[in-house]
């Protein structure tokens, strides 16, 4: 059974679902959302995620959404049939793979999301962006960025020794970060950091996942 | 003892993992970090987590931070003991999962600002921003608004069962129920009883009464 995703090839959560999949070898479907026109807020849409974003998967009668629970859910898979492991061998791997995952969620992406906002939505809105803003946010991003840089320096991947869905996590706002948010330069002069990205982006899922049509 | 947590009593992510260790009746110590001295990030708290937050956790050698993923690593290590908080059936646990997300991107982006603006800014002398409570009680509405719906099919959010979903609402809800957005809750029926249920767990009313 192929898996439909619903969403767009250049938005960043269905791109974390689509490496992922590639990644495990698990073949989709991308149902493309108009999210210039607002499709993801019609009412087909909500049926399928009812806070009216992608994505959403159905794979047969199984649905879901959130970007990482949809990852989670088939690294599982991908586990329990001895395919590849995303997750983490022992307990105590992947408590460290949450915690890598959870720190993404509370410490990097609300710097991103709020760079998001005033480098890009807002002037395509025709408003202005808060330059202050993003200044402040970029300096708390710097000492985040440090707490990784030591992570890294010890240990080859978030999680530890392999790549996880924490690294995978990471791939599409570290990715806007370096080219529409023009701050290549966060990642570039912190050596451990930039060998990581250099690593993870390079690997063949999330080149296809750059390579589909926008 | 070979589970500790560091933390404060004051803090939500703290309260999560506290609440989860009480769900499955396991013993542990508590060490005390004072947030209002900035203990939390100094050493030796930065060598649990170097972001500088609570809570800490210890289990032997085990270290970790985050209190979600925290909370995730008792409700697998600990599986038979206590109340369960997840589902060996990867479809059922990937719904909770899903809900999981929804805590932490959506509710708990509106709710603990709001439990910050209200509660915790007049303890530190700050003013609250009723502009900014306004804004962010619209968005706590919303977000119940597609809870009111779910809860409406579904006995907890995850499913027909008590779990992580749920869980990690606890200290933000009780926090918020001691301030006008109570309301919001009020307004949603289905909501409502399930804060209530919540709320009325033995295990949270347990680490409440300490």
């Amino acid at each position: 059974m192929v898996v439909k995703v619903y969403g767009a090839t250049y938005a960043a959560c269905p791109q974390r679902v689509m490496a992922c999949l590639f990644e495990l070898g698990f073949q989709f479907d991308l149902i493309k959302i108009d999210l210039q026109s607002g499709e993801q807020k019609q009412p087909q849409n909500l049926l399928r995620q009812p806070f009216g974003q992608v994505p959403s998967i159905e794979d047969g009668d199984f649905k879901l959404f959130e970007s990482r629970a949809i990852i989670r859910y088939y690294s599982a898979k991908s586990a329990s049939q001895g395919g590849t492991n995303l997750l983490g061998e022992t307990l105590e791997d992947r408590a460290l793979v949450d915690q890598w995952m959870e720190v993404k969620v509370n410490n990097y992406n609300p710097m991103i999301y709020t760079m998001v906002l005033q480098l890009v939505v807002l002037p395509q809105q025709g408003q202005v962006g808060d330059m202050e803003l993003v200044r402040d946010c970029k300096g708390k991003l710097e000492k985040v960025l440090d707490v990784y840089e030591e992570r890294l320096s010890k240990s080859k991947y978030l999680g530890g020794e392999r790549f996880t869905i924490a690294d995978l996590t990471h791939l599409p706002n570290t990715r806007f970060l370096m080219e529409e948010g023009g701050m290549e330069d966060l990642i570039k002069r912190r050596k451990n950091l930039h060998n990581w990205w250099l690593d993870i982006s390079s690997r063949p899922s999330w080149l296809k996942v750059m390579d589909l049509p926008k | 003892m070979a589970i500790k947590v560091h933390g404060s009593p004051v803090s939500p992510a703290a309260k999560r993992v506290l609440l989860s260790l009480a769900e499955k009746q396991l013993d542990y110590e508590f060490v005390l970090v004072d947030l209002a001295t900035g203990q939390q990030k100094k050493q030796p708290f930065l060598s649990l987590n170097p972001f500088g937050q609570v809570p800490g956790f210890e289990d032997g050698d085990l270290k970790l931070f985050e209190s979600r993923a925290i909370t995730r690593y008792i409700a697998h290590a600990y599986a038979d003991k206590g109340t369960p908080l997840i589902s060996e059936d990867p479809k059922k646990m990937a719904i909770i999962g899903v809900w999981m997300e929804v805590e932490s991107q959506r509710f708990d982006a509106a709710g603990q600002k709001l439990s910050f603006e209200i509660l915790v800014k007049p303890m530190k002398g700050l003013t609250t921003d009723d502009a900014a409570v306004e804004q962010l009680q619209g968005q706590l509405a919303a977000v119940l608004d597609v809870y009111e719906a779910r809860l409406g099919k579904s006995k907890y959010l995850g499913g027909e069962e008590f779990s992580l979903a749920d869980l990690h609402h606890v200290p933000i809800i009780a926090n918020l129920m001691k301030t006008k957005v109570k309301a919001v809750f009020d307004a949603r029926p289905a909501v409502s009883a399930w804060a209530a249920a919540l709320l009325a767990r033995p295990a949270w009313l347990k680490i409440n009464a300490a």
